[in-house]
């Protein structure tokens, strides 16, 4: 893998009206490498997707694939392919035309495309579809045929616009592997656009968390996950129990309980990192919070809590079975807290 | 027991609708069939319920070399191929700029469209008739096409507007992605998936051209002469023969478009009309 950038985009910044949906985006991504950008409904992720397709003309800022500044040319001239949410194939061609639809707009032979196609079919697994009507597919198989004709044309850069949000849980995970099985293989660069953060995960070298316009942080998973930048990054990231703490007298931290003297922080925890203090008593360091137990879920794998503490409440997750209303203590132990200035948080 | 009862509940309603049915042929059918009696009636006098003598004289007539009707059938043929032309012409392009562009005046100009329909025919063909006259159209062919086109454009253009809606935007998006510039992606995408919808808009005008009458009164006479003009001349001369069997003629491709453009008018096209 280079390490120089391949596409790079500088301060992109682009409106709908008076709406502005980026606000000064910076963003490389390395040749061969799978970038997520991840972020809820609204937060400009698939508008920066479709300014690097050329559907969307950015107010300024400049978008670059290799050595060429493609931030003024026509979608058609920027040797990208854009993998669409509908899928957009088109219903009156058949599976191969589709596929073999861009290599004609580049004037490719009849032959030529007839071979390609099979290389598609046979890397997608869909060996003797090519004359079907794409009408006759099944939601995974016209993911595969969308896939392919983006794929066919070589593009220096593969666009993805959540590809597989109209899919089964279980057909989508199945084809997360396989894209990025195939993404690896072909060693193509992608940009991959998506709500789900255990998608990002899973598939991306480096995600970026968008929100409001803005990349709130770039990293590989790993940190992303463990090292989030701000508050937004770790609610993202799953850190959903948020708690006021000032510093303890241990080292540690405490539940700040409405008081908010000098150092008074915001903590993240997930669920799944906070224990239910039974007999065994906290680790060194950890936050202590009490309270009694609201609610119980089963899960599954274990039980998920609801923990109501003086304050605020919280969320716990515990492999044994324990009855509400009854008394109990959660401990977070230290490096699992994730920590942030309070007044960050305002203006997040 | 339970079946008996059953029987007597069903059968007040079936009687009623079998009645509403009967009427409702009755309203449409009824005029038709004296139209039928009427084209092969070789004579019928006024006490007579029916026709005292039936024969096809009056279609040898009709269809005989010299006969004024085929000329006639083949001008309307000609004045509708010409009208859905010259109204797709229009119709495309500005049905795609509707459906596609932000225009600022798009409900404005849908209206428009629609203004020839909304103002009675005949001061407007009395001047139409008046403006022709002077610039040296009256009489002729393309003069009868263009007022046969103000009354198809907007079915036209509605339509394909419509038709043009339609088509999902990605799927374009998709076509210049892959390459296309803008001309191929319209030429292989966006027509060919607004097709239908343009057929049946097309069949609309050659129907709507074929059967016009007022406009064509005072634009074409009495050097163009269509199949209802032919018509009219007939009933006016109290030849309902002539009449009857020329109404026949003009049935027979209003009734093949219908069922044409009953396939091929989707239910999502419909659904953008005038959007």
């Amino acid at each position: 893998m280079q390490t120089s950038p391949f596409l790079r985009i500088e301060s992109l910044t682009a409106a709908y009206g008076a709406t502005r949906v980026l606000d000064r985006v910076d963003l490389d991504v390395r040749r061969g490498e799978l970038v997520a950008l991840l972020g809820s409904s609204g937060c400009g992720k698939t508008t920066l997707l479709r300014s690097i397709a050329g559907f969307v003309t950015p107010e300024s800022g400049r978008i670059h694939i290799g050595e060429r500044d493609i931030t003024a040319l026509a979608p058609e001239h920027r040797g990208t392919a854009m993998m669409f949410q509908s899928y957009a194939l088109w219903p009156h061609m058949s599976v191969a035309q589709n596929i073999g639809y861009g290599l004609r707009m580049r004037g490719w032979k009849k032959e030529a495309i007839a071979g390609r196609v099979g290389e598609m079919l046979t890397l997608l697994q869909l060996e003797g579809y090519g004359p079907r009507p794409v009408t006759q597919l099944s939601g995974g198989q016209r993911q595969r045929v969308a896939l392919g004709r983006a794929l066919a044309v070589s593009p220096e850069v593969l666009l993805l616009d959540e590809p597989m949000s109209n899919l089964d849980y279980k057909v989508r995970v199945e084809l997360r592997h396989e894209l990025r099985a195939l993404q690896q293989r072909i060693g193509i660069t992608a940009v991959y656009v998506t709500h789900d953060r255990e998608e990002a995960l899973a598939l991306a070298d480096r995600i970026a968390v968008l929100n409001a316009g803005r990349v709130e942080q770039y990293g590989t998973p790993e940190e992303l996950f463990h090292q989030p930048a701000s508050a937004f990054v770790a609610g993202f990231m799953g850190a959903d129990n948020a708690i006021d703490v000032v510093p303890a007298a241990n080292g540690g931290w405490q539940a700040a309980n409405g008081a908010s003297g000098g150092g008074s922080m915001r903590a993240y925890f997930r669920s799944e990192a906070a224990q239910l203090l039974g007999q065994s008593p906290a680790g060194p360091g950890a936050l202590v919070l009490s309270g009694t137990v609201a609610q119980m879920l089963y899960v599954g794998h274990g039980y998920r809590y609801r923990i109501r503490l003086p304050a605020s409440e919280v969320w716990v997750h515990a492999p044994e079975r324990i009855d509400q209303g009854t008394p109990a203590s959660v401990a977070v132990p230290q490096e699992a807290l994730l920590l942030f200035p309070l007044h960050e948080q305002r203006a997040a | 027991m339970t079946t008996a009862r059953l029987g007597r509940v069903d059968l007040l309603p079936m009687v009623t609708r079998g009645f509403f049915l009967a009427l409702i042929a009755f309203v449409i059918f009824g005029p038709l069939a004296n139209l039928v009696l009427w084209a092969f009636a070789e004579r019928w006098y006024f006490p007579n319920k029916l026709p005292n003598e039936y024969g096809l004289s009056f279609w040898y007539r009709v269809f005989q070399p010299r006969g004024n009707a085929l000329a006639s059938l083949g001008t309307s043929v000609w004045i509708a191929v010409l009208t859905v032309l010259f109204s797709l012409a229009v119709a495309v392009p500005a049905g795609y700029a509707l459906a596609r562009l932000r225009l600022p005046w798009r409900a404005g100009i849908l209206l428009l469209f629609l203004l020839p329909q909304a103002v009675p025919n005949m001061p407007v063909y009395v001047n139409i008739a008046r403006v022709f006259y002077t610039i040296g159209l009256n009489g002729t062919v393309a003069g009868v096409v263009l007022v046969h086109a103000a009354h198809g454009l907007v079915l036209a253009v509605w339509i394909a507007s419509a038709a043009f809606a339609a088509v999902d935007a990605s799927l374009e998006e998709a076509s210049r992605n892959l390459g296309a510039s803008p001309w191929t992606c319209f030429r292989t995408v966006t027509l060919p998936l607004a097709a239908p919808g343009l057929i049946a808009s097309a069949i609309f005008v050659f129907l709507e051209s074929l059967d016009e009458f007022t406009g064509t009164y005072f634009v074409g006479v009495p050097d163009v002469t269509t199949l209802p003009l032919l018509m009219f001349n007939a009933s006016m001369g109290g030849n309902y023969q002539i009449a009857s069997i020329t109404a026949l003629l003009l049935l027979v491709p209003s009734i093949a478009f219908m069922l044409v453009v009953e396939r091929f008018l989707k239910p999502e096209v419909l659904a953008m009309v005038g959007r």
